[in-house]
């Protein structure tokens, strides 16, 4: 057996949730200090709360440090080009209502070049959880600003600060018509696993957006150049405040971050449960 | 004279690109095409290119952005690769056919899926027939020397159409070469200032892009297609001024060892290099084998083809790419097609190699040469064959 195939087998046998990971595919490609290992592992974990059989779960992701977590995951996922995961889950959706459907994504794919599709997704209203990864940069290609990037921040494409205005996740998804919208930074974790867990029971377009460091570019361009810098900075400058406006609680650079739920209610979703195409 | 320095060569673009007094620069990261924008990026914060730069939300927007620069009659430049070429699609029709010249590099880089990051040229064969001017570079010099080429094949008014100038991804965008840097006056003396004869103008009024029933429809095409083809004498002739100011003269096929040789590697793109080692290996083995490079792809240089290769009695093409189900890689369908109605053609033998950044080692070329060889003496049932791929 190689090294890589025997480190695979032990990962498998010593993670807690080694059973879901295709730990084949390992080493996986994220930087030491980056959160989306600790995403990953509270996704797992909601989905073990919901008691959802795992062969009618599909996990969707676009392109990007994010996305790669459909290859890493043990379950039916499809990793699709660059910011088409919400209409390839809309089609998975529609064409299959029993499937719980997942998009697993980040903020450069799902905000900027796919943002046309996650406002149009929560104006229909689909039945989909989106968990939206946001490191406020472009991970994957090297730390370029983009649509989450806050005012003034450093990138490799603003070396004197950005002067665009970010998008405010959770404001662009209440406004598209969200019926759960809720934010946590990855130094909630256990908030995160309940409130993903609420979203994955929720019938309709479900959205929570996680703020989670990227050390390498992100953090380390703006003064906070390891994870734990980034994690420290989420603990001293969080607070939740459920059912907050969404549209009033923007990151700013530096600034504090707003988390919680904030919005939890019910409209009409499709598939349309009254044609016999209720998931539940 | 330029002072030659060990540079990346993506690097080098980008600083082409702020030589020849880049107005304005539309892009969006992707791999392995960044570092061309990030670097432009940074030599606009840096005040050392004074042009707009405009990080957009995808290559649609990038190419779109683009379009509207250069139709204000704004010098223009973007950068992409593999997918982001494929979503700027529908837009690299409106470029050439409004004959609006944005110069765009590409990092040429494999096509989804599976996903794949690494180098071939699938990408610059999806655009083959977009109307653009398509100049592919083997290494650092010339994808330097050309970008800046683009700018006055592309602005000037006897052509006045978009250029890409391909480098394949990672092969020569993330490699460290020594390559000359022009100056920045020698560059200037060389493109004329931009004047684009209908510019959006508020004074002077212009529809670009309107509705063409089937009545005006045939007619503008037929004219874009006069004029790419009337093109070639310009591209020639813009070669011929670089090659006096800068003493590097290009044009639309690179010759190496290929003079009077019976069996002729053709190539595009980077691999020439690697292909140029195998011929010599081969000669000093008292093989009889040359090599031609081709560098124009569109338009495609008919005349000066045939004459490369009329003396030879086997060419051996290999492609980057997979016209899948059809007659065999887009080049070497080409080659086939440009040869048919010579009195003496050479056989054709297309190979299919280096897909998704595998790699066409000298012993590769070598193998192919080979092969290509026995099938011209045996016959094969086979349009292509895809060389170096486990069953």
């Amino acid at each position: 057996m190689s090294e890589l195939a025997v480190n695979s087998e032990k990962t498998r046998e010593n993670h807690p949730l080694g059973e879901y990971l295709r730990t084949d595919r390992f080493p996986h490609i994220w930087c030491s200090g980056c959160g989306l290992g600790i995403v990953l592992s509270a996704f797992i974990r909601s989905l073990l709360n919901c008691g959802l059989a795992l062969d009618k779960v599909a996990v969707v992701s676009g392109i990007g440090c994010t996305g790669r977590a459909a290859g890493y995951l043990k379950l039916d996922s499809f990793h699709t080009t660059h910011g088409r995961a919400i209409p390839f889950a809309t089609g998975l959706k529609l064409a299959n209502p029993e499937l719980e459907v997942i998009v697993f994504s980040g903020d450069g794919d799902l905000a900027a070049i796919g943002g046309n599709h996650l406002i149009h997704a929560g104006r229909r209203n689909i039945d989909m959880t989106v968990l939206c990864v946001n490191n406020f940069t472009y991970g994957m290609t090297g730390g370029q600003f983009g649509p989450t990037t806050p005012s003034a921040a450093r990138s490799t494409t603003s070396r004197a600060g950005n002067v665009e205005n970010p998008f405010n996740m959770v404001g662009l998804a209440a406004a598209s018509g969200a019926i759960y919208v809720a934010r946590w930074t990855t130094a909630q974790v256990r908030q995160l696993e309940r409130s993903t867990t609420e979203a994955l029971q929720r019938k309709g377009f479900s959205f929570v957006e996680i703020i989670s460091p990227c050390p390498t570019y992100y953090g380390r361009m703006n003064r906070q150049p390891t994870g734990l810098d980034q994690m420290r900075y989420y603990r001293a400058n969080t607070v939740v405040k459920h059912f907050a406006s969404p549209h009033e609680v923007g990151v700013a650079l530096g600034g504090q971050i707003v988390t919680g739920k904030f919005i939890d209610t019910e409209r009409p979703y499709l598939p349309h449960p009254q044609e016999g195409h209720d998931g539940a | 004279m330029g002072e030659r320095i060990g540079i990346e060569v993506s690097q080098a673009i980008a600083e082409a690109a702020m030589l020849s007094n880049v107005d304005v620069i539309a892009a969006y990261p992707i791999t392995p095409q960044t570092h061309i924008v990030e670097h432009l990026a940074e030599l606009v914060a840096s005040g050392e290119l004074d042009a707009e730069y405009i990080p957009v939300e995808s290559e649609h927007s990038a190419m779109s952005a683009c379009l509207g620069a250069v139709a204000t009659g704004a010098r223009t430049f973007t950068a992409t690769a593999g997918q982001g070429l494929e979503l700027m699609h529908e837009v690299l029709y409106v470029a050439s056919s409004m004959r609006l010249p944005v110069i765009m590099s590409v990092a040429n880089r494999a096509l989804s899926g599976p996903l794949n990051v690494w180098g071939d040229q699938s990408d610059l064969m999806s655009v083959r027939d977009t109307g653009w001017i398509q100049i592919v570079a083997a290494n650092g010099q010339e994808a330097v020397d050309n970008v800046i080429c683009a700018f006055a094949i592309g602005e000037d008014r006897r052509v006045l159409l978009p250029v890409m100038v391909h480098v394949d991804g990672f092969y020569l965008t993330h490699v460290i070469e020594p390559v000359i840097m022009p100056d920045r006056e020698e560059v200037d003396r060389f493109i004329p200032p931009y004047d684009y004869p209908l510019p959006l103008d508020t004074e002077k009024p212009v529809t670009m892009g309107a509705f063409a029933p089937p009545v005006l429809y045939p007619e503008a095409k037929k004219a874009q297609d006069v004029n790419l083809r009337g093109s070639m004498p310009v591209i020639l002739e813009h070669w011929d001024r670089f090659g006096k100011a800068f003493g590097r003269q290009y044009g639309p096929l690179e010759h190496y060892r290929s003079e009077g040789a019976k069996t002729l590697l053709l190539t595009m793109g980077s691999i020439g290099d690697t292909a140029s080692a195998a011929v010599d290996k081969m000669r000093d083995e008292g093989k009889d084998v040359g090599l031609v490079q081709l560098r124009l792809w569109r338009p495609f240089p008919f005349a000066e083809f045939r004459n490369a290769v009329r003396d030879a009695d086997l060419l051996v093409v290999v492609d980057r790419a997979i016209s899948f189900g059809g007659p065999g890689g887009p080049f070497c369908s080409e080659v086939r097609a440009a040869l048919y109605d010579e009195e003496k053609r050479p056989k054709v033998t297309g190979f299919i190699a280096g897909l998704g950044g595998r790699d066409i080692t000298v012993a590769g070329f070598e193998d192919m040469v080979a092969r290509g060889i026995e099938i011209a003496e045996t016959g094969t049932d086979q349009e292509y064959e895809i060389y170096g791929v486990r069953e």
